[in-house]
Protein backbone atom coordinates (compact mmCIF):
# COMPACT_ATOMS: atom_id res chain seq x y z
CA UNK A 1 0.00 0.00 0.00
CA UNK A 2 2.71 2.22 0.88
CA UNK A 3 4.76 1.31 -1.93
CA UNK A 4 1.97 2.45 -4.23
CA UNK A 5 1.06 5.13 -2.96
CA UNK A 6 5.08 6.43 -3.34
CA UNK A 7 4.84 5.29 -7.14
CA UNK A 8 1.79 7.93 -7.50
CA UNK A 9 3.22 10.33 -5.58
CA UNK A 10 6.42 9.94 -8.23
CA UNK A 11 4.23 10.23 -10.84
CA UNK A 12 2.65 13.39 -9.33
CA UNK A 13 6.18 14.35 -8.73
CA UNK A 14 7.33 14.21 -12.10
CA UNK A 15 4.20 15.46 -13.72
CA UNK A 16 4.04 18.99 -11.72
CA UNK A 17 7.99 18.82 -12.75
CA UNK A 18 7.30 18.88 -16.29
CA UNK A 19 4.37 21.15 -16.12
CA UNK A 20 6.69 24.06 -14.08
CA UNK A 21 9.45 22.91 -17.19
CA UNK A 22 6.84 23.71 -19.69
CA UNK A 23 6.10 26.64 -17.86
CA UNK A 24 9.64 27.75 -17.74
CA UNK A 25 10.70 26.93 -20.87
CA UNK A 26 7.16 28.87 -22.66
CA UNK A 27 8.79 32.32 -22.18
CA UNK A 28 11.83 31.28 -24.33
CA UNK A 29 9.32 29.84 -26.76
CA UNK A 30 7.20 33.19 -26.86
CA UNK A 31 9.92 35.15 -27.57
CA UNK A 32 11.64 33.53 -30.35
CA UNK A 33 8.03 32.64 -31.42
CA UNK A 34 6.83 36.99 -31.56
CA UNK A 35 10.21 37.65 -33.33
CA UNK A 36 10.06 34.99 -36.16
CA UNK A 37 6.38 36.17 -36.63
CA UNK A 38 7.65 40.03 -37.09
CA UNK A 39 9.95 39.11 -38.81
CA UNK A 40 8.32 36.91 -41.34
CA UNK A 41 6.13 39.45 -41.89
CA UNK A 42 8.66 42.30 -42.37
CA UNK A 43 11.30 40.61 -44.34
CA UNK A 44 9.84 40.70 -47.71
CA UNK A 45 10.51 44.39 -47.22
CA UNK A 46 14.26 43.75 -46.82
CA UNK A 47 14.60 42.68 -50.36
CA UNK A 48 12.43 45.80 -51.73
CA UNK A 49 14.25 48.99 -49.94
CA UNK A 50 17.72 49.58 -49.36
CA UNK A 51 18.78 48.70 -45.89
CA UNK A 52 21.33 51.74 -45.31
CA UNK A 53 18.71 54.39 -46.68
CA UNK A 54 16.29 52.46 -43.81
CA UNK A 55 18.73 52.87 -40.94
CA UNK A 56 19.61 56.35 -41.28
CA UNK A 57 17.67 58.47 -44.34
CA UNK A 58 15.72 61.01 -42.98
CA UNK A 59 12.88 60.83 -45.44
CA UNK A 60 9.46 58.83 -44.07
CA UNK A 61 6.54 59.55 -46.92
CA UNK A 62 5.42 55.64 -46.91
CA UNK A 63 1.73 57.08 -48.65
CA UNK A 64 3.16 59.08 -51.19
CA UNK A 65 3.16 58.31 -55.02
CA UNK A 66 7.06 58.15 -54.84
CA UNK A 67 7.44 56.09 -51.49
CA UNK A 68 10.51 56.66 -48.79
CA UNK A 69 11.10 54.74 -46.34
CA UNK A 70 14.03 56.15 -43.82
CA UNK A 71 13.34 55.78 -40.09
CA UNK A 72 16.88 57.63 -39.43
CA UNK A 73 15.05 60.48 -37.66
CA UNK A 74 12.61 58.06 -36.01
CA UNK A 75 15.50 56.35 -33.83
CA UNK A 76 16.78 59.48 -33.11
CA UNK A 77 13.37 60.68 -31.55
CA UNK A 78 13.07 57.65 -29.76
CA UNK A 79 16.34 57.57 -28.05
CA UNK A 80 16.39 61.25 -27.13
CA UNK A 81 12.98 60.86 -25.66
CA UNK A 82 14.05 57.88 -24.17
CA UNK A 83 17.07 59.22 -22.81
CA UNK A 84 15.31 62.39 -21.37
CA UNK A 85 13.25 60.77 -19.41
CA UNK A 86 15.65 58.59 -18.01
CA UNK A 87 17.68 61.72 -17.05
CA UNK A 88 14.40 62.88 -15.12
CA UNK A 89 13.31 58.92 -13.93
CA UNK A 90 16.18 57.88 -12.69
CA UNK A 91 16.66 60.16 -9.93
CA UNK A 92 13.52 60.66 -8.97
CA UNK A 93 12.83 56.95 -9.22
CA UNK A 94 15.82 55.86 -7.27
CA UNK A 95 15.57 58.36 -4.78
CA UNK A 96 12.03 57.39 -3.95
CA UNK A 97 13.20 54.18 -3.22
CA UNK A 98 15.56 54.88 -1.44
CA UNK A 99 13.46 57.13 0.66
CA UNK A 100 10.61 54.96 1.06
CA UNK A 101 13.05 51.55 2.17
CA UNK A 102 15.15 53.21 4.31
CA UNK A 103 13.90 57.05 5.64
CA UNK A 104 10.31 57.06 6.36
CA UNK A 105 8.07 55.79 9.05
CA UNK A 106 5.40 53.30 8.40
CA UNK A 107 1.60 55.02 7.45
CA UNK A 108 3.68 57.08 5.63
CA UNK A 109 5.21 54.38 3.28
CA UNK A 110 2.23 52.64 3.05
CA UNK A 111 0.64 56.34 2.18
CA UNK A 112 3.11 56.85 -0.52
CA UNK A 113 3.28 53.26 -1.71
CA UNK A 114 -0.34 53.39 -2.46
CA UNK A 115 -0.36 56.65 -3.96
CA UNK A 116 2.59 55.33 -6.28
CA UNK A 117 0.85 52.53 -7.16
CA UNK A 118 -1.73 54.38 -8.33
CA UNK A 119 0.28 56.38 -10.89
CA UNK A 120 1.31 53.37 -12.32
CA UNK A 121 -2.54 52.53 -12.84
CA UNK A 122 -3.41 55.62 -14.98
CA UNK A 123 -3.77 54.49 -18.75
CA UNK A 124 -1.43 55.47 -21.26
CA UNK A 125 -3.69 57.04 -23.33
CA UNK A 126 -5.30 59.56 -20.44
CA UNK A 127 -0.92 60.75 -19.90
CA UNK A 128 -1.09 61.41 -23.76
CA UNK A 129 -4.22 63.75 -23.09
CA UNK A 130 -2.62 65.54 -20.34
CA UNK A 131 0.40 66.02 -22.31
CA UNK A 132 -1.56 67.63 -25.27
CA UNK A 133 -3.95 69.47 -23.22
CA UNK A 134 -2.74 70.51 -20.29
CA UNK A 135 1.39 70.25 -20.45
CA UNK A 136 1.35 71.76 -23.49
CA UNK A 137 0.38 75.37 -22.71
CA UNK A 138 2.11 74.84 -19.52
CA UNK A 139 5.43 74.54 -21.41
CA UNK A 140 4.47 76.90 -23.73
CA UNK A 141 3.96 79.83 -21.64
CA UNK A 142 6.97 78.47 -18.53
CA UNK A 143 9.59 77.57 -21.04
CA UNK A 144 8.69 80.51 -24.01
CA UNK A 145 8.84 78.04 -26.76
CA UNK A 146 6.66 78.16 -30.15
CA UNK A 147 5.28 74.22 -29.27
CA UNK A 148 4.25 72.40 -26.42
CA UNK A 149 4.13 69.13 -27.61
CA UNK A 150 7.84 68.10 -27.26
CA UNK A 151 10.47 66.21 -26.98
CA UNK A 152 10.74 67.52 -23.54
CA UNK A 153 6.80 66.80 -23.30
CA UNK A 154 6.84 63.22 -23.83
CA UNK A 155 10.10 62.75 -22.35
CA UNK A 156 8.23 64.13 -18.47
CA UNK A 157 5.30 61.97 -19.62
CA UNK A 158 7.57 59.39 -19.68
CA UNK A 159 9.41 59.46 -16.51
CA UNK A 160 6.56 59.64 -14.70
CA UNK A 161 5.54 56.02 -16.07
CA UNK A 162 8.20 54.55 -15.29
CA UNK A 163 8.93 56.23 -11.46
CA UNK A 164 6.88 53.94 -10.37
CA UNK A 165 8.16 50.55 -11.76
CA UNK A 166 11.54 51.70 -10.69
CA UNK A 167 10.17 52.55 -6.78
CA UNK A 168 8.55 49.38 -6.74
CA UNK A 169 11.66 47.26 -7.75
CA UNK A 170 13.94 49.75 -6.43
CA UNK A 171 12.55 49.14 -2.74
CA UNK A 172 12.25 45.57 -3.33
CA UNK A 173 15.89 45.50 -3.95
CA UNK A 174 17.17 47.70 -1.13
CA UNK A 175 14.82 45.22 1.21
CA UNK A 176 16.79 42.46 0.25
CA UNK A 177 20.22 43.53 1.69
CA UNK A 178 20.23 41.65 4.98
CA UNK A 179 19.64 43.80 7.48
CA UNK A 180 23.22 42.86 9.53
CA UNK A 181 24.85 45.43 7.20
CA UNK A 182 22.28 48.26 8.04
CA UNK A 183 23.03 47.09 12.18
CA UNK A 184 26.97 46.87 11.02
CA UNK A 185 26.66 50.01 9.63
CA UNK A 186 25.66 51.85 12.34
CA UNK A 187 27.73 50.16 14.63
CA UNK A 188 31.10 51.57 12.93
CA UNK A 189 29.17 54.98 13.84
CA UNK A 190 28.24 55.25 10.26
CA UNK A 191 25.30 58.32 9.76
CA UNK A 192 22.45 57.17 7.59
CA UNK A 193 23.35 58.59 4.21
CA UNK A 194 26.90 57.29 4.99
CA UNK A 195 24.61 53.92 5.55
CA UNK A 196 22.67 54.21 2.32
CA UNK A 197 25.51 55.41 -0.49
CA UNK A 198 28.26 53.36 1.22
CA UNK A 199 26.86 50.21 2.09
CA UNK A 200 23.16 49.68 1.01
CA UNK A 201 23.30 50.93 -2.78
CA UNK A 202 26.38 48.77 -3.31
CA UNK A 203 24.80 46.43 -1.94
CA UNK A 204 22.10 46.33 -3.92
CA UNK A 205 23.30 47.60 -7.04
CA UNK A 206 21.74 44.52 -9.27
CA UNK A 207 18.30 45.04 -8.56
CA UNK A 208 18.62 48.87 -8.49
CA UNK A 209 20.31 48.37 -11.87
CA UNK A 210 17.71 45.82 -13.15
CA UNK A 211 15.03 49.11 -11.87
CA UNK A 212 16.09 51.05 -14.03
CA UNK A 213 16.41 48.86 -17.03
CA UNK A 214 12.84 48.25 -17.08
CA UNK A 215 12.34 51.57 -16.62
CA UNK A 216 13.82 52.15 -19.94
CA UNK A 217 12.33 49.45 -21.64
CA UNK A 218 8.98 51.17 -20.25
CA UNK A 219 9.71 54.30 -21.77
CA UNK A 220 11.12 52.58 -25.54
CA UNK A 221 7.95 50.49 -25.88
CA UNK A 222 5.73 53.05 -24.79
CA UNK A 223 2.93 54.14 -27.36
CA UNK A 224 -0.33 56.08 -26.89
CA UNK A 225 1.70 58.75 -24.84
CA UNK A 226 4.58 59.59 -27.16
CA UNK A 227 1.71 59.34 -30.16
CA UNK A 228 -0.25 62.61 -28.71
CA UNK A 229 2.69 64.24 -26.77
CA UNK A 230 5.48 64.65 -28.72
CA UNK A 231 3.82 66.46 -31.33
CA UNK A 232 4.84 63.00 -34.21
CA UNK A 233 6.77 65.47 -36.38
CA UNK A 234 9.71 63.97 -38.60
CA UNK A 235 12.91 65.25 -37.71
CA UNK A 236 16.22 65.34 -36.07
CA UNK A 237 15.82 67.34 -32.91
CA UNK A 238 17.86 69.95 -31.98
CA UNK A 239 16.67 71.52 -28.76
CA UNK A 240 15.11 70.30 -26.13
CA UNK A 241 11.70 71.82 -27.26
CA UNK A 242 11.89 70.66 -30.85
CA UNK A 243 8.66 68.16 -31.81
CA UNK A 244 9.89 64.55 -32.37
CA UNK A 245 8.47 61.32 -33.71
CA UNK A 246 9.10 57.69 -32.28
CA UNK A 247 9.16 54.43 -33.87
CA UNK A 248 6.51 52.98 -31.65
CA UNK A 249 4.37 56.23 -32.38
CA UNK A 250 5.11 55.64 -36.26
CA UNK A 251 3.82 51.76 -35.99
CA UNK A 252 0.87 52.87 -33.99
CA UNK A 253 -0.69 55.80 -36.20
CA UNK A 254 -0.14 53.69 -39.34
CA UNK A 255 -0.30 49.95 -38.39
CA UNK A 256 -4.24 50.10 -38.30
CA UNK A 257 -4.52 51.47 -42.00
CA UNK A 258 -1.81 49.54 -44.45
CA UNK A 259 -2.92 46.84 -46.56
CA UNK A 260 -1.57 43.30 -45.37
CA UNK A 261 1.27 42.55 -47.55
CA UNK A 262 2.03 46.01 -48.79
CA UNK A 263 5.44 47.29 -48.26
CA UNK A 264 4.38 50.24 -46.02
CA UNK A 265 2.76 47.09 -43.67
CA UNK A 266 6.11 45.29 -44.49
CA UNK A 267 8.17 48.45 -43.50
CA UNK A 268 6.32 49.03 -40.59
CA UNK A 269 6.68 45.36 -39.16
CA UNK A 270 10.58 45.34 -39.92
CA UNK A 271 10.50 49.04 -37.25
CA UNK A 272 9.06 46.46 -35.16
CA UNK A 273 12.19 43.91 -35.81
CA UNK A 274 14.03 47.44 -35.38
CA UNK A 275 12.58 47.59 -31.68
CA UNK A 276 13.25 44.36 -30.77
CA UNK A 277 16.60 44.46 -31.51
CA UNK A 278 17.17 48.46 -29.59
CA UNK A 279 15.55 46.10 -26.52
CA UNK A 280 17.97 43.36 -27.04
CA UNK A 281 20.98 45.42 -27.11
CA UNK A 282 19.93 47.14 -23.91
CA UNK A 283 19.39 44.13 -21.74
CA UNK A 284 22.16 42.15 -23.27
CA UNK A 285 24.59 45.11 -22.24
CA UNK A 286 22.58 45.15 -18.74
CA UNK A 287 23.32 40.92 -18.14
CA UNK A 288 26.89 41.96 -18.92
CA UNK A 289 27.60 45.12 -16.96
CA UNK A 290 26.09 42.88 -14.07
CA UNK A 291 28.29 40.24 -14.58
CA UNK A 292 31.07 42.73 -14.89
CA UNK A 293 30.33 44.06 -11.33
CA UNK A 294 29.56 40.41 -9.99
CA UNK A 295 33.49 39.41 -10.99
CA UNK A 296 35.17 42.39 -9.41
CA UNK B 1 -9.62 57.88 -30.79
CA UNK B 2 -11.70 58.22 -27.53
CA UNK B 3 -14.85 58.95 -29.16
CA UNK B 4 -14.34 56.02 -31.47
CA UNK B 5 -13.53 53.81 -27.88
CA UNK B 6 -16.73 55.44 -26.45
CA UNK B 7 -19.01 54.40 -29.55
CA UNK B 8 -17.63 51.20 -29.65
CA UNK B 9 -17.94 50.39 -25.86
CA UNK B 10 -21.62 52.09 -26.00
CA UNK B 11 -22.38 49.08 -28.73
CA UNK B 12 -20.64 46.67 -26.70
CA UNK B 13 -23.25 47.46 -23.58
CA UNK B 14 -26.19 47.66 -26.01
CA UNK B 15 -24.90 44.27 -27.03
CA UNK B 16 -24.81 43.08 -23.56
CA UNK B 17 -28.22 44.66 -22.83
CA UNK B 18 -29.67 42.48 -26.09
CA UNK B 19 -28.53 39.65 -25.16
CA UNK B 20 -29.64 39.38 -21.16
CA UNK B 21 -33.37 41.15 -23.16
CA UNK B 22 -32.75 37.94 -24.79
CA UNK B 23 -32.04 35.38 -22.27
CA UNK B 24 -34.64 36.43 -20.02
CA UNK B 25 -37.48 36.69 -22.75
CA UNK B 26 -38.22 32.71 -22.59
CA UNK B 27 -39.54 31.37 -25.67
CA UNK B 28 -42.47 33.84 -25.53
CA UNK B 29 -41.40 36.28 -27.88
CA UNK B 30 -39.73 35.05 -30.27
CA UNK B 31 -39.27 38.08 -32.45
CA UNK B 32 -38.17 39.82 -29.90
CA UNK B 33 -34.67 42.13 -29.34
CA UNK B 34 -32.80 38.58 -30.35
CA UNK B 35 -33.81 39.47 -33.74
CA UNK B 36 -31.73 42.61 -34.05
CA UNK B 37 -29.80 42.78 -37.25
CA UNK B 38 -26.43 44.79 -37.13
CA UNK B 39 -24.98 47.37 -39.13
CA UNK B 40 -21.35 47.83 -39.09
CA UNK B 41 -19.89 50.91 -40.61
CA UNK B 42 -16.45 51.66 -40.52
CA UNK B 43 -14.12 54.73 -41.52
CA UNK B 44 -13.18 58.06 -41.62
CA UNK B 45 -12.53 60.34 -38.39
CA UNK B 46 -13.73 63.24 -40.44
CA UNK B 47 -17.37 61.33 -40.31
CA UNK B 48 -17.33 60.03 -37.07
CA UNK B 49 -19.50 62.79 -35.58
CA UNK B 50 -21.66 62.21 -38.35
CA UNK B 51 -22.29 58.42 -38.57
CA UNK B 52 -22.54 58.07 -34.59
CA UNK B 53 -25.43 60.77 -35.49
CA UNK B 54 -26.92 58.98 -37.95
CA UNK B 55 -26.56 55.79 -36.22
CA UNK B 56 -28.41 57.60 -32.61
CA UNK B 57 -31.06 58.83 -34.73
CA UNK B 58 -31.79 55.53 -36.58
CA UNK B 59 -32.39 53.61 -33.39
CA UNK B 60 -35.44 55.86 -32.93
CA UNK B 61 -36.49 55.26 -36.47
CA UNK B 62 -36.20 51.15 -36.79
CA UNK B 63 -35.46 49.94 -33.15
CA UNK B 64 -35.18 46.47 -34.60
CA UNK B 65 -31.57 47.71 -36.61
CA UNK B 66 -28.27 48.46 -34.27
CA UNK B 67 -25.38 50.63 -36.10
CA UNK B 68 -22.44 49.72 -34.75
CA UNK B 69 -19.64 52.81 -35.59
CA UNK B 70 -16.48 53.30 -35.63
CA UNK B 71 -13.53 55.38 -37.01
CA UNK B 72 -9.76 54.79 -37.58
CA UNK B 73 -9.73 56.94 -40.90
CA UNK B 74 -11.03 56.24 -44.49
CA UNK B 75 -8.21 53.84 -45.18
CA UNK B 76 -9.04 51.76 -42.26
CA UNK B 77 -12.69 51.77 -43.85
CA UNK B 78 -11.80 50.52 -47.14
CA UNK B 79 -9.83 47.76 -45.49
CA UNK B 80 -12.71 46.64 -43.49
CA UNK B 81 -14.58 46.45 -46.52
CA UNK B 82 -11.98 44.80 -48.40
CA UNK B 83 -11.73 41.89 -45.88
CA UNK B 84 -15.50 41.90 -44.81
CA UNK B 85 -15.38 43.59 -41.94
CA UNK B 86 -17.74 45.88 -42.04
CA UNK B 87 -21.06 46.60 -44.47
CA UNK B 88 -20.98 50.30 -44.74
CA UNK B 89 -17.10 52.05 -45.24
CA UNK B 90 -17.20 56.24 -44.51
CA UNK B 91 -14.71 57.28 -46.88
CA UNK B 92 -13.54 61.49 -46.92
CA UNK B 93 -12.15 60.94 -50.60
CA UNK B 94 -13.15 58.49 -53.60
CA UNK B 95 -12.22 54.76 -53.15
CA UNK B 96 -8.70 54.50 -54.96
CA UNK B 97 -8.28 52.30 -57.67
CA UNK B 98 -6.27 49.57 -55.78
CA UNK B 99 -9.24 49.80 -53.06
CA UNK B 100 -11.86 49.08 -55.37
CA UNK B 101 -9.74 46.34 -57.39
CA UNK B 102 -9.30 44.01 -54.84
CA UNK B 103 -13.33 44.42 -53.34
CA UNK B 104 -13.95 43.11 -56.55
CA UNK B 105 -11.25 40.39 -56.70
CA UNK B 106 -11.76 39.26 -52.72
CA UNK B 107 -15.22 39.80 -52.34
CA UNK B 108 -16.55 39.55 -55.87
CA UNK B 109 -18.70 42.43 -56.04
CA UNK B 110 -18.77 46.14 -57.27
CA UNK B 111 -18.27 48.52 -55.35
CA UNK B 112 -21.20 50.94 -54.68
CA UNK B 113 -20.17 54.98 -54.21
CA UNK B 114 -23.31 56.73 -51.76
CA UNK B 115 -22.58 60.28 -51.76
CA UNK B 116 -24.11 61.53 -48.51
CA UNK B 117 -22.54 64.97 -47.75
CA UNK B 118 -20.43 67.86 -48.10
CA UNK B 119 -17.44 68.46 -45.90
CA UNK B 120 -15.60 71.91 -46.52
CA UNK B 121 -12.14 71.83 -44.49
CA UNK B 122 -11.67 75.02 -42.75
CA UNK B 123 -7.95 76.12 -42.30
CA UNK B 124 -7.91 77.09 -38.58
CA UNK B 125 -5.60 79.53 -36.28
CA UNK B 126 -5.04 80.14 -32.89
CA UNK B 127 -7.97 82.52 -31.60
CA UNK B 128 -5.00 85.71 -30.76
CA UNK B 129 -3.50 84.96 -34.27
CA UNK B 130 -5.88 88.09 -36.59
CA UNK B 131 -4.87 86.04 -39.75
CA UNK B 132 -8.34 87.26 -41.84
CA UNK B 133 -7.49 85.32 -45.04
CA UNK B 134 -5.11 83.01 -46.77
CA UNK B 135 -4.67 81.89 -50.36
CA UNK B 136 -4.36 78.33 -51.58
CA UNK B 137 -1.29 79.80 -53.10
CA UNK B 138 0.68 81.26 -49.62
CA UNK B 139 -0.70 77.25 -47.53
CA UNK B 140 0.86 75.61 -50.15
CA UNK B 141 3.95 77.34 -50.12
CA UNK B 142 3.56 76.63 -45.91
CA UNK B 143 2.89 73.04 -46.74
CA UNK B 144 5.08 71.94 -49.51
CA UNK B 145 8.65 70.43 -48.58
CA UNK B 146 11.15 72.74 -49.94
CA UNK B 147 8.02 75.78 -50.05
CA UNK B 148 9.45 79.31 -48.92
CA UNK B 149 7.37 80.71 -46.11
CA UNK B 150 7.87 79.17 -42.85
CA UNK B 151 7.62 82.48 -40.94
CA UNK B 152 4.37 84.40 -39.94
CA UNK B 153 6.03 87.74 -40.86
CA UNK B 154 6.22 86.69 -43.95
CA UNK B 155 2.86 87.10 -44.54
CA UNK B 156 2.48 90.44 -43.19
CA UNK B 157 1.04 88.78 -39.31
CA UNK B 158 2.12 89.51 -36.11
CA UNK B 159 0.85 87.35 -33.16
CA UNK B 160 0.25 89.38 -30.02
CA UNK B 161 1.69 87.45 -27.02
CA UNK B 162 3.47 84.71 -29.11
CA UNK B 163 6.65 83.09 -28.77
CA UNK B 164 9.04 83.72 -31.97
CA UNK B 165 8.11 83.94 -35.47
CA UNK B 166 8.46 80.32 -36.59
CA UNK B 167 4.80 78.81 -38.29
CA UNK B 168 3.79 75.61 -36.53
CA UNK B 169 2.52 73.48 -39.17
CA UNK B 170 0.22 71.10 -37.86
CA UNK B 171 -0.77 68.01 -40.16
CA UNK B 172 -2.64 64.93 -40.03
CA UNK B 173 -1.79 61.31 -39.85
CA UNK B 174 -0.79 59.80 -43.43
CA UNK B 175 -3.35 57.47 -43.74
CA UNK B 176 -6.18 60.10 -43.00
CA UNK B 177 -8.16 61.00 -45.92
CA UNK B 178 -8.31 64.32 -45.28
CA UNK B 179 -4.52 64.60 -45.15
CA UNK B 180 -4.31 63.17 -48.69
CA UNK B 181 -7.79 65.52 -49.89
CA UNK B 182 -5.43 68.53 -48.56
CA UNK B 183 -2.27 67.23 -50.25
CA UNK B 184 -3.58 66.93 -53.06
CA UNK B 185 -6.37 70.34 -53.35
CA UNK B 186 -3.36 72.50 -51.57
CA UNK B 187 0.09 71.43 -51.80
CA UNK B 188 -0.20 69.55 -55.27
CA UNK B 189 0.22 65.72 -56.27
CA UNK B 190 3.73 66.33 -57.46
CA UNK B 191 4.92 67.91 -54.20
CA UNK B 192 5.65 66.42 -50.92
CA UNK B 193 4.61 67.76 -47.43
CA UNK B 194 7.03 69.52 -45.00
CA UNK B 195 8.28 66.54 -42.92
CA UNK B 196 8.61 68.63 -39.99
CA UNK B 197 4.58 69.41 -39.43
CA UNK B 198 2.71 67.93 -36.54
CA UNK B 199 0.96 65.16 -37.66
CA UNK B 200 -1.78 64.78 -35.43
CA UNK B 201 -3.69 61.60 -35.23
CA UNK B 202 -7.27 62.29 -35.54
CA UNK B 203 -9.17 65.72 -36.37
CA UNK B 204 -9.81 66.57 -33.04
CA UNK B 205 -6.14 65.95 -31.62
CA UNK B 206 -5.33 68.62 -34.08
CA UNK B 207 -8.19 71.44 -33.42
CA UNK B 208 -6.75 70.35 -29.76
CA UNK B 209 -3.45 71.42 -30.63
CA UNK B 210 -4.31 74.28 -32.39
CA UNK B 211 -6.29 75.64 -29.30
CA UNK B 212 -3.42 75.48 -27.21
CA UNK B 213 -0.66 76.45 -29.47
CA UNK B 214 -0.57 80.43 -30.19
CA UNK B 215 1.96 80.22 -33.58
CA UNK B 216 0.05 76.99 -35.22
CA UNK B 217 -1.95 76.57 -38.23
CA UNK B 218 -4.04 73.66 -39.41
CA UNK B 219 -6.66 71.94 -41.14
CA UNK B 220 -9.59 69.75 -40.13
CA UNK B 221 -13.68 69.19 -41.10
CA UNK B 222 -15.56 72.41 -40.33
CA UNK B 223 -17.83 70.18 -37.95
CA UNK B 224 -14.58 70.21 -35.73
CA UNK B 225 -15.04 73.96 -35.42
CA UNK B 226 -14.47 75.29 -31.37
CA UNK B 227 -14.72 78.63 -29.76
CA UNK B 228 -10.96 78.12 -28.90
CA UNK B 229 -9.69 78.47 -32.36
CA UNK B 230 -11.03 80.63 -35.28
CA UNK B 231 -11.31 79.93 -39.00
CA UNK B 232 -10.09 81.95 -41.80
CA UNK B 233 -11.36 82.72 -45.03
CA UNK B 234 -9.65 81.10 -48.08
CA UNK B 235 -8.91 82.14 -51.80
CA UNK B 236 -7.82 80.49 -54.65
CA UNK B 237 -5.02 82.69 -55.78
CA UNK B 238 -2.93 85.74 -53.91
CA UNK B 239 -4.99 88.76 -54.09
CA UNK B 240 -8.35 87.07 -54.66
CA UNK B 241 -11.21 87.61 -52.06
CA UNK B 242 -11.18 85.04 -49.12
CA UNK B 243 -14.49 83.21 -49.26
CA UNK B 244 -15.62 81.53 -45.83
CA UNK B 245 -16.25 77.97 -45.25
CA UNK B 246 -20.09 77.35 -45.09
CA UNK B 247 -22.71 75.62 -46.56
CA UNK B 248 -23.51 77.88 -49.40
CA UNK B 249 -19.99 78.50 -50.61
CA UNK B 250 -18.60 74.55 -50.25
CA UNK B 251 -21.82 73.65 -52.06
CA UNK B 252 -22.14 76.04 -55.24
CA UNK B 253 -17.93 75.82 -55.63
CA UNK B 254 -16.84 79.11 -54.31
CA UNK B 255 -14.71 77.56 -51.66
CA UNK B 256 -11.79 75.90 -52.62
CA UNK B 257 -11.75 73.34 -50.31
CA UNK B 258 -14.46 71.70 -49.99
CA UNK B 259 -15.51 67.77 -50.83
CA UNK B 260 -17.99 65.02 -50.91
CA UNK B 261 -18.44 62.55 -47.90
CA UNK B 262 -19.16 58.99 -49.66
CA UNK B 263 -19.98 55.69 -48.21
CA UNK B 264 -19.57 52.15 -49.95
CA UNK B 265 -21.07 49.46 -50.41
CA UNK B 266 -19.78 45.89 -51.01
CA UNK B 267 -22.56 45.46 -54.21
CA UNK B 268 -25.67 47.28 -54.36
CA UNK B 269 -27.20 47.11 -50.94
CA UNK B 270 -29.98 45.24 -49.78
CA UNK B 271 -32.60 44.69 -46.63
CA UNK B 272 -32.10 46.87 -43.47
CA UNK B 273 -28.69 48.44 -44.90
CA UNK B 274 -30.75 49.42 -48.32
CA UNK B 275 -33.40 51.09 -45.88
CA UNK B 276 -30.47 52.44 -43.59
CA UNK B 277 -28.86 54.04 -46.87
CA UNK B 278 -32.26 55.60 -48.19
CA UNK B 279 -33.18 57.19 -44.99
CA UNK B 280 -29.43 58.96 -44.43
CA UNK B 281 -30.46 60.58 -48.12
CA UNK B 282 -34.11 61.74 -46.71
CA UNK B 283 -34.73 64.67 -45.66
CA UNK B 284 -34.70 63.48 -42.16
CA UNK B 285 -30.85 61.94 -42.21
CA UNK B 286 -29.87 65.48 -44.32
CA UNK B 287 -31.30 67.14 -41.70
CA UNK B 288 -28.48 65.71 -38.98
CA UNK B 289 -25.85 66.61 -41.86
CA UNK B 290 -26.80 69.93 -41.35
CA UNK B 291 -27.19 70.08 -37.26
CA UNK B 292 -23.54 68.09 -36.81
CA UNK B 293 -21.62 71.04 -38.99
CA UNK B 294 -21.34 69.52 -42.72
CA UNK B 295 -23.24 70.27 -45.45
CA UNK B 296 -26.46 68.44 -47.00
CA UNK B 297 -26.98 67.35 -50.53
CA UNK B 298 -28.50 69.94 -53.11
CA UNK B 299 -32.61 68.94 -52.69
CA UNK B 300 -33.25 67.42 -56.09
Amino acid sequence: MAERRNGMEMVAEKAIELLIRICGISAIVFVFGIFFFVFREGAPALAKIDLGEFLTGGKWIPTSHQPRYGVGALIVGTLSVTAVAMAIAVPFGLGAAVFVSEFCGRRTRETLKIVIELLAAIPSVVWGFIGLSVMSPLLIHGFHVPVGVNLFNGAILLALMSVPIMVSIGEDALKAVPDSYREAALALGATRWQTVWRVLVPAARNGLLAAVLLGVGRAIGETMAVLMATGHSIRIPETLFDPVCTLTATIAAELGETSKGSTHYQVLFLIGVLLFSITFVVNLAADLVVKGIRKR
Amino acid sequence: MGVASSIRFAAALAAVAVLVAGCGGGGGTASGPGARTTIANIGSDTMLNLAAAWAEAYDRVDPSVSVEVSGGGSGQGAAALINGSCDVANCSRKLEEREAGEIRSRRSREPKEHIVGYDALSIFVHRSNPLEEISVEDLGEMYRDGGTITRWSQIGVTIPGAKGDAIILVNRQNSSGTYHYFKEAVVGKKNEFRLSALHMNGSKDAVELIANTPNSIGYSGMGYATPEVRQVRVSRKRGERGIAPCAVSALDGSYPIARPMFMYTAGEPEGALRAYLEWILSPKGQEIVESTGYVPRPAR
